[in-house]
């Protein structure tokens, strides 16, 4: 005992494990702490042996960490791994003893990040688009007052409270929910099976078959929307003849199935807005409809009994036609014959008066009183006429007695005033044939006398005298340096003219000199 | 769509029908006895419509599904 004692103890407390207990230490505590994880990290070298079962692993810059995905779920992968893509696994950790391994058992794989999500969905887009899916020919309206509505979605949540709120207030409808996982994996086929479901209902059935389907979901991340972007999804809406709402996500959100649907709606609400029209506004609306409609007929019967009034006012009585005629007619009729007999009694009267002024013995009397008449006038107009005649005589017998002495006298003074003239025309021509030579006469001495003084005044009896005329180029010069300066000179004598040669003194003084120079 | 009895009429044809009878009663150009006729016409529409607008129930079922099937409902409580 006192070796034992003496011994130092070691570790007595620590209790000792076998590897395997270890291992299995070591696995409970990884499980039980990582029990689901997501883990985003790019894929590195993928294995696939004949067993199925998926051997990767996910890495990033300095870790990493190997993953296997089971058999049985490979199938369900929303994407396979592939080397080099980036993703986020959802799984949970266990150790591998056997290998003093830990790993990953990754249940669901997802495309990390918007980028690689977006591509994957614009090229899905695309080749549904180019089979038609999306053709805006195959919209069908929605109908105005759908009478059941079937709604594809989650029945616990805000959309389907909001739906059907929404609907409580526009128009309370009968409302059928399809419940459906709205995330995950199983969101797609349920919602693909809901949309086929609905459409498989028979008019008149059990299940009363809805007139427009809404397929709604609330807000979320790409990929939880993801299952509204499965083709599976999108084929069944565009395939549906009940006439589908979409209202996945938010505005701002674009799922495949909208491109698809008949409608889409930006939220559930206004999805329910959609599908109904507002009870109470149609109420109103249906009110005054029917206020126009008794205003309308009641307006045509008042206005076409108004109109026969008035035609029935215009209308004359009968008897009121021919009263006036009537009583013109009794009147005239009343007057006719005492008109008559009274018309016949005064005419009687003025052809009696008439007749009773024609009687011979006027004409008689008329026609001696004109005779007197007569013959009172012939007898006043002979006596005028006698006295005009001779009145006439007496002043023409006046007028020849004046006409001979006077006659006489004109022809005396006549004769007078023919001698006088005679006279003066004798005195001027006498004049006249005088005139002339003495004129001439007294003109040529005049002459005679001034060309004496001419000869006086004149040079040329200077001339005779021994005085000559220098001329200079036809001018008269008075002055050497004038005759100096001129080319040509002319003397004139009292006989003649001189001429003489162009500046011979100062040439003939110049030559010499000149000459003897050469 | 005059020829169509009115109570096979949606609620929308009915409504269309209806403001083009008062539309045709208003303008005045329609013989009386085409008038009267058209009162009962957009009377009776008034009241098909005045129906359906009635019909206003709230009812919510839930689907039960199997297989992909409809195989029943379920009213749905406290939505």
């Amino acid at each position: 005992m006192d070796l034992l004692d003496d011994t130092p103890e070691p570790r007595s407390n620590q209790p000792e494990f076998t590897v395997s207990e270890l291992s299995g230490a070591v696995k409970r505590v990884i499980e039980g702490e990582f029990g689901l994880v997501r883990v985003r990290g790019e894929v590195g070298r993928v294995s696939r042996p004949a067993s199925g079962h998926l051997y990767y692993d996910l890495k990033d810059d300095r870790s990493v960490i190997a993953a296997i995905t089971w058999k049985g779920q490979a199938g369900k992968l929303a994407v396979m791994p592939e080397e080099g893509m980036e993703v986020i696994a959802t799984g949970r950790m266990t150790t591998f003893p056997g290998q003093s391994k830990y790993q990953l058992i990754i249940e669901d794989l997802a495309p990390a990040g918007a980028g690689a999500l977006m591509a994957m969905l614009e090229k899905r887009r695309a080749a549904l688009n180019a089979e038609g899916l999306f053709d805006p020919a195959r919209k069908k309206p929605i109908p105005y007052l759908p009478q059941v509505i079937g709604v594809v979605t989650s029945p616990s949540g805000a959309v389907i409270r909001d739906i059907l709120h929404r609907l409580r207030d526009r128009f309370p409808r009968h409302v059928l929910i399809w419940p459906v996982p709205v995330q995950g994996e199983k969101c797609a086929p349920e919602v693909a099976a809901a949309i086929r479901g609905f459409n498989a209902l028979e008019p008149g059935g059990p299940i009363a078959r809805p007139d427009v389907i809404i397929v709604a979901r609330g807000g979320g991340s790409l990929e939880d929307l993801w299952g509204f972007n499965e083709e599976i999804v999108v084929r069944a809406a565009a395939a549906s003849r009940i006439p589908l709402i979409s209202a996945v996500g938010h505005e701002t959100d674009t799922t495949l199935i909208d491109h698809a649907a008949d409608r889409r709606a930006p939220t559930p609400t206004a999805a329910a807005e959609m599908a109904v029209p507002v009870r109470l506004e149609l109420l109103a609306t249906l009110d005054s409809l029917q206020a126009r409609l008794m205003q309308g007929v009641g307006r045509g019967v008042m206005l076409r009994g108004q109109r026969l009034r008035d035609l029935a006012r215009a209308l004359p009585r009968p008897e009121a036609l021919t009263q006036s005629a009537t009583q013109r007619l009794d009147t005239a009729a009343s007057r006719l014959g005492g008109a008559l007999s009274l018309a016949v009694v005064r005419k009687h009267r003025s052809f009696d008066a008439l007749a009773a002024k024609m009687q011979p013995n006027a004409l008689q009397t008329m026609l001696a009183r004109r005779g007197a008449a007569l013959q009172d006038q012939s007898t006043r107009a002979k006596a005028l006429l006698d006295r005009r005649l001779d009145r006439a005589r007496d002043r023409l017998q006046s007028l020849s007695a004046r006409l001979a002495p006077t006659l006489t006298n004109l022809a005396a003074r006549s004769a007078r005033d023919n001698t006088r003239q005679r006279e003066a025309l004798e005195k001027l021509a006498q004049r006249l044939d005088a005139a002339p030579s003495l004129r001439l006469k007294s003109l040529s001495e005049r002459l005679d006398r001034l060309d004496r003084m001419r000869q006086t005044l004149g040079h040329h009896e200077t001339l005779k005298r021994g005085f000559a005329v220098v001329y200079a180029d036809g001018q008269v010069v008075t002055s050497k340096a004038a005759a100096e300066k001129s080319s040509h000179l002319e003397i004139e004598f009292q006989d003649g003219r001189l001429s003489l040669s162009p500046r011979p003194p100062r040439k003939a003084k110049d030559a010499p000199e000149q000459g003897s120079l050469f | 769509m005059a020829d169509k009895p009115v109570s096979e009429l949606s609620f929308e044809e009915a409504m269309a029908a209806l403001e083009t009878v008062v539309g045709q009663l208003e303008r005045g150009d329609v013989a009386l006895e085409a008038s009267i006729a058209l009162y009962e016409r957009g009377a009776a529409l008034k009241a098909h419509c005045a129906g359906l607008l009635a019909k206003a129930e709230e009812k919510v079922e839930l689907i039960r599904a199997q297989e992909g099937r409809a195989v029943g409902t379920t009213p749905a409580e406290g939505l």
